[in-house]
């Protein structure tokens, strides 16, 4: 909570305006929320015990036939909508996360690789780069689960579900990092102190690691940012198409699927909260992000 | 030029090559035909006999070569849950979903082009702002959530619209078009709506961005010097000049839409090839998965090769680069 608190101040120091300050609290309160979730949800709604099918569906507190009990209203399981979307952006966020944190770790060492030794190397590793790049995420993301769910019996497939995720979108993503620090790592091998590094023996390894990477982490941090955004509504746009978490332990997307099965029937709050609760989460990230880069690397700035 | 000709094709081939072998490998190693095809108990004769008879003895390079001969005359197998030839289900889907993208294509192009050059020709006004406040939430908000959105307000609240599937088809011949009737015209209009605004954020930030360039380079402050009318320096002189770019991107991400329009199809049920797709991850009928990347991915390449090589043939500057 300590860094919920002096966050402001430490983007005020850096001059942000308004809306990126209250987009930052916004996003720090609902990860903070969400990674909470079993402390602060009302319901537990994983434990089946919680609920009952004789409260499914019941309407917000707030609506006419609402029920006091269920601030949002209950799903098509009576599971309280509150508690299922709590538990639901923490598996968002935890996949989303997973998935950058992937896509951060194989993407660096790819680009570190590329960028010091160049050549043979630097040409296969961006070729492959290129080659996933004209593909779309979705497409590829749905071919990775596809793949896997071909691998996997049924019931291991759900239990698998947020590893295989977090491989379908990190695929895609990773190579972002690699141009980037690519980039980089060529203009700082060509800096004297790498030579100089180089000349007294140290090993690659040793250069790469301890010399180079703190020199580009700032870039990474800052497509790490964005890169989470565009992870978490991957990962609700799969589990929307039903190929992503199982309704067993559902995501924010998965939600949404459940909810968008009743939005006929003029049930539309089990379809609209995730939604919104997606929406704004997303934005929160996106707004800081684009921020953090025009704030500290411009030259990330792609035209889209 | 030749060499840039000869260099683009074979990098495209190259692509395929690897799609293809990615397919291979989908239809070989995932799930054994044989145990698929062979009844309950089979003998381990019977077994064998099957699999000499699909040519699965045979070593694996002869068997590639096999499904890339096939690929080629255009058999690209049986679907598991329809039973039907997958080549059949595809034709049958691709007029569908065709049209979905050419009317989210011509929506986003007709609203994306104004707003970008209103952003870009008042960058500090009101509605630039609200224009770029909205494309940041547009950004923010998945296809599916718009959809779901759409549909309740116009469909389920309003009653205006259909919600899902395509109305009344008119058949042309093996093409079945919604273009004729009232009832296609109005299915046509939500997911395209949908679908369009995907897109229409990157129109618009592209337009804004180029013509921002444009609207400061030095023909344009020649022309403003002369003291031509502001409104045909704007939109006879940027305006086109701003466009190049626009069209370039527009041609390449048409693949693309067709990829996206998997997740609008299964938001309205609209009977194109994504749904198709998605229909047979769920089901695991691999056969439509590998048809559906190998179509999708020919196509990227084509799109890719044909933009690489046109560029090349209109700026000789790229050709001395990439030979």
């Amino acid at each position: 909570m300590k860094t919920l608190a002096s966050t402001p101040g430490l983007f005020l120091r850096l001059g942000a305006p308004i809306s990126v300050i209250v987009a930052a609290i916004l996003a720090l309160l609902m990860v903070a929320c969400a990674l909470l979730a079993s402390l602060i949800a009302p319901y537990d709604p994983t434990d089946l015990a919680s609920f009952e099918l004789i409260n499914a569906e019941l309407p917000p507190a707030f609506a006419t036939d609402g029920d006091p009990r269920f601030l949002l209203g209950t799903d098509n399981q009576g599971r309280d909508l509150l508690s299922a979307m709590l538990y639901g952006a923490r598996v968002s966020i935890a996949i989303g996360g997973g998935a950058v944190l992937l896509a951060a770790t194989l993407g660096v060492t790819l680009g570190l690789l590329a960028g010091y030794y160049g050549g043979r190397i630097d040409a296969l590793i961006m070729r492959i780069g290129d080659v996933i790049l004209s593909f779309p995420t979705i497409l590829l993301a749905l071919l990775v689960s596809g793949i896997a769910r071909a691998i996997f019996p049924g019931a291991a497939t759900a239990e698998w579900a947020p590893l295989i995720l977090i491989c379908a979108i990190a695929i895609h993503e990773w190579v972002q990092y690699a141009r980037t620090v690519r980039a980089a790592t060529m203009v700082e091998t060509a800096k004297d102190y790498v030579r100089a590094a180089k000349v007294i023996g140290l090993p690659p390894r040793r250069i790469m690691l301890r010399h180079i990477l703190p020199n580009v982490m700032s870039s990474v941090l800052v497509i790490s940012t964005i890169n989470l955004a565009a992870a978490v509504l991957t990962e609700a746009t799969l589990s929307f198409l039903g190929v992503g978490m199982p309704p067993t332990y559902p995501s924010l997307g998965t939600l949404i699927r459940i909810g968008n099965e009743f939005v006929f029937s003029g049930i539309w709050w089990i379809a609209l909260f995730p939604a919104l609760a997606l929406v704004i989460l997303v934005l929160a990230v996106n707004i800081v992000g684009d921020w953090l880069r025009d704030r500290f690397n411009p030259k990330l700035r792609v035209k889209r | 030029m030749l060499k840039v000709l000869i260099s683009r094709l074979g990098q495209a081939a190259l692509v395929m090559l690897v799609v293809s072998a990615v397919s291979f490998v989908m239809f070989r190693y995932v799930g054994d035909p044989v145990a698929t095809l062979s009844r309950e108990n089979a003998s381990v004769e019977e077994k064998a006999a099957l699999r000499r008879s699909l040519g699965l003895d045979q070593p694996l390079v002869v068997q590639y070569g096999r499904f890339l001969g096939r690929t080629l005359s255009g058999d690209l197998g049986i679907s598991y849950r329809n039973q039907r030839p997958v080549t059949q289900l595809i034709a049958e889907r691709l007029p569908a979903t065709l049209e979905l993208v050419l009317v989210a294509t011509i929506l986003s192009l007709s609203l994306g082009i104004p707003l970008g050059v209103l952003c870009a020709l008042k960058p500090h006004g009101v509605a630039a702002r609200l224009v770029q406040a909205l494309s940041l939430i547009g950004i923010s908000t998945p296809t599916f959530v718009t959809g779901i959105v759409l549909i309740l307000v116009f469909a389920v609240s309003l009653g205006w619209l259909p919600s899902f599937g395509r109305g009344q088809v008119v058949d042309l011949g093996w093409w079945s078009t919604g273009f004729l009737t009232v009832s296609g015209l109005k299915s046509l209009l939500l997911p395209g709506i949908t679908l369009a605004l995907y897109q229409l954020t990157l129109i618009m930030r592209l337009v804004r961005a180029e013509m921002i360039d444009v609207l400061s380079s030095d023909y344009i402050r020649f022309a403003r010097a002369r003291g031509l009318p502001t409104r045909y320096i704007h939109f006879r002189l940027a305006l086109r000049n701003a466009l190049m770019p626009v069209i370039t991107v527009t041609g390449l991400q048409i693949g693309s839409l067709i990829a996206f329009a998997i997740v609008t199809e299964t938001v309205f049920q609209w009977p194109g090839m994504g749904l198709l797709f998605i229909q047979a991850v769920s089901f695991v009928d691999i056969p439509v998965m590998a048809a559906y990347l190998l179509f999708v991915g020919l196509l990227f390449v084509l799109i890719n090769a044909v933009v690489d090589i046109l560029y090349a043939v209109v700026d000789p500057r790229l050709r001395a680069r990439s030979a």
